[in-house]
């Protein structure tokens, strides 16, 4: 992964006694909360419900164990012995006091790590692939390209003041794994007939009050050109972006009013007085970069491992592991092992400073030494020998890390919701729990198959609902939390926005509604096509039908 | 008299910004005599009167303003101002950076409207060299402790007005 150097330390520790000095000014009344309120949104630090929330930078979810355990000391030292892992890949604290968050920066930039951007309106953090590198479907691994765009977006002066947010995700792969359509910018990486690396463009996707799916405005644009490109889209925003109204001002909606092509022209023009500007990027540049993301010292291993096998064909439980929590990998006798965050009574993504350490531990161990977080809230070992698979199951099953959910329905993604955020209006963390505890039976899970539930607790729709399979978004009618679902939304190649079944429902019904919808699918599942699957050849009536006019839901209809 | 950071020095300055009251006619309202910095819609109307007077005048855009349409004339003005209304509108940074890049604007650049210490080293870097906070807003020492903020970054990542290049391109940063 990506090391820093003096020039990269010297940064973040400038920014480390920045942050301070505001701090102080702040607590001394020089700086009033108005005027403090951008700074330290730029530094991850909101004003929550029970106290400030602190949200830490995973750039691209990469994570050294170095860097998990100081997560954890911080988890035991600032917070409450735990943190949670967003859908941004970004770590959060729920409860550090806001006169420490200078001191943690600065325990962050000892092993280079941050807050940086996390918050505010300005580019955010950067998305990547979780299985960049190892994946055998890449084309192009994005994670220096990742990183080069990080170190451009990092403390940018012209663009921190922007009309909202600014999200920026790659793919390079067949499989799009982090959902490129939904982003401000979602950059498509590929290669051209002569090999050479370029991407593909498309903006003004987002989820949120508005969610619509990025347009494209480049088909291939050569790598030099990666932040002169995006610093001209950047601009045409930052000028005429709406600032008139909070809920007008992403990129999306400027895209939409002036349509797809206007857009382009506008960018292009930009583009044309910066093209092969001093931003074009170099190939010596791009080299010391990538050289960081080269493959780990692999062994020349077979591709199968008898021992594994036996292993697997002795014990059901680690069987059922490795079919859902192992994955492929591009190295022969090598595997990817995802451990979950999704134990049923846990909040969807929380991790406990105990866990942080084992799965340092697990790093060092077996996976040279690295971790990944993935946007689905899960922890990712990339490079497991087969051989060892056993063994760390056996770690991560007693650290609670090794449920046998990944992908099923109990893999819910939730945002923290009512519980902790001062934004949401209905809570999702007892949601998730309600249904994992109605689909706690592993055979039934299995038999359901893949499936994806996510849970947002307002519009913002941290927990990604749009996307969901099955998407639940938490309302508020008259002071009172409402449950609005969706079906048919899907994330991927074919990623597509949900439609609202209809009204609303009390949180003490949710668990209800999934039964039905779930039982709706095994009625009308066609071999093993999965829920998603039905639903898009079936349409959402027979689920409608099967929801409403079913006597045992009691109707309650809101606003009646 | 009023002070502002010229340059990385605090500096005592003549320059008024005029406003156009509410309801005031941009071709008719009374300009203030003396060094004045006029909103551009008055320049618009009146720029050869403004240009006959003995005084040097300036011309300040909104952040609504195209910097485009003053292109022709930043040979002729004394100084070019640009109003942040909000510090939290960003708009000005970027009409800063096609001031200084696009249309060669090398004459003085002055952030003006709530311009406050923490934004210092953007707005440098984005290429006004003149900050001129409101009045009263900041003490003088207040003032002269807040010059340390444009040096906050030794040596930013990105390209900017300051900085022609980028980190990438004035040093050579040694591989992994």
């Amino acid at each position: 992964m990506y090391r820093y150097d003096n020039y990269d330390q010297r940064l973040l520790d400038e920014r480390v006694a920045q942050f301070r000095n505001q701090m102080d000014r702040h607590l001394a009344g020089e700086l009033s909360e108005d005027e403090f309120r951008p700074l330290r949104l730029q530094n991850g630090l909101y004003i929550q419900r029970h106290a400030p929330m602190y949200r830490i930078s995973v750039p691209y979810g990469h994570l050294a164990s170095r860097q998990l355990r100081k997560l954890a000391y911080l988890a035991r030292t600032y917070d409450r012995g735990y943190a949670h892992f967003t859908t941004r890949t970004n770590v959060q604290f729920n409860w550090p006091k806001l006169e420490d968050v200078p001191d943690m920066l600065a325990e962050l930039a000892s092993v280079q790590m941050h807050s940086n951007q996390t918050s505010g309106n300005d580019i955010r953090n950067i998305t990547a692939d979780p299985y960049a590198g190892v994946a055998g479907d890449e084309i192009v691994d994005t994670r220096p390209w990742a990183e080069i765009l990080r170190q451009w977006a990092t403390y940018n002066p012209e663009f921190a003041y922007l009309p909202r947010k600014f999200k920026i995700a790659l793919n390079g792969a067949l499989e799009d794994r982090v959902v490129v359509q939904v982003y401000d910018i979602g950059l498509d990486f590929t290669k051209n007939e002569a090999g050479e690396i370029g991407f593909r463009v498309l903006v003004g996707g987002g989820l949120g009050r508005t969610p619509i799916l990025g347009v494209e405005i480049a088909s291939f644009i050569p790598w030099q050109h990666l932040i002169t490109y995006c610093e001209s889209i950047l601009r045409v925003y930052n000028r005429h972006g709406r600032r008139d109204n909070i809920w007008k001002a992403r990129i999306k909606i400027l895209v939409k009013a002036l349509g797809a092509d206007e857009f382009r022209r506008q960018v292009e023009e930009e583009w044309a007085l910066v093209k092969d500007g001093p931003n074009t990027l170099t190939a010596e540049e791009v080299e010391r970069i990538a050289t960081h993301f080269d493959d780990p010292d692999y062994a020349d291993l077979p591709e199968r491992d008898a021992t594994f096998e036996a292993q697997r064909d002795s014990s059901k439980p680690f069987a059922a592991w490795v079919r859902r929590n192992v994955r492929e990998h591009k190295r022969p006798g090598y595997a990817s092992v995802v451990l979950s965050l999704k134990r049923t009574g846990v909040p969807p993504g929380d991790i406990t400073a105990d866990q942080m350490d084992t799965v340092a531990d697990l790093a060092d161990r077996y996976s040279f030494g690295e971790a990944r977080m993935t946007h689905e809230q899960n922890v990712v070992l990339a490079d497991v020998r087969k051989s060892d698979l056993y063994a760390v199951w056996q770690i991560a099953r007693e650290a609670k890390l090794a449920t046998p959910n990944i992908g099923l329905l109990t893999d819910i993604i939730a945002c923290p919701g009512g519980d902790f955020c001062s934004l949401a209006n209905a809570r999702s963390i007892p949601i998730a729990e309600g249904i994992q505890r109605r689909f706690d039976d592993l055979d039934y899970l299995y038999d359901i198959g893949e499936i994806e539930i996510n849970i947002s607790g307002c519009m913002n729709a941290c927990g990604h609902h749009h996307v969901g399979h099955i998407g639940v978004l938490g309302v508020d009618k008259n002071g009172e939390e409402w449950y609005q679902v969706t079906i048919g939304g899907m994330q991927g190649n074919e990623t597509a926005l949900g439609k609202v079944i209809g009204r609303a429902f009390a949180a003490a019904e949710m668990p209800d509604v999934v039964s039905e919808l779930i039982a709706t699918y095994l009625d009308n599942r066609f071999a093993d096509e999965r829920f998603i699957d039905t639903v898009q050849r079936i349409g959402l009536e027979p689920f409608k039908a099967r929801v409403y006019g079913d006597q045992h839901i009691e109707r309650k209809v809101a606003n009646a | 008299m009023p002070k502002v950071i010229h340059k990385g020095q605090v500096v005592a300055d003549n320059w008024q910004v005029f406003r156009l009251p509410e309801g005031a006619d941009a071709a008719t309202a009374a300009i203030p005599t003396g060094q004045v910095i006029v909103p551009f819609p008055v320049w618009q109307v009146r720029r050869e009167e403004l240009l006959a007077s003995a005084d040097a005048v300036g011309v300040w855009l909104a952040g609504s303003d195209d910097p485009a349409a003053l292109a022709d004339d930043l040979h002729a003005l004394a100084l070019v101002a640009v109003d942040f209304p909000k510090f939290t509108d960003g708009r000005g940074y970027s009409i800063a950076v096609a001031l200084r890049t696009r249309f060669g604007y090398t004459g003085p650049l002055r952030a003006i409207g709530q311009v406050l210490r923490d934004q210092f080293n953007y707005l440098s870097r984005s290429g006004f060299d003149t900050l001129a906070p409101a009045e009263g807003r900041y003490t003088d020492a207040q003032l002269e402790a807040a010059v340390a903020s444009l040096a906050d970054f030794t040596d930013p990542y990105q390209a900017s007005v300051i900085h022609p290049q980028p980190l990438f391109r004035r040093h050579s940063r040694a591989a992994a």
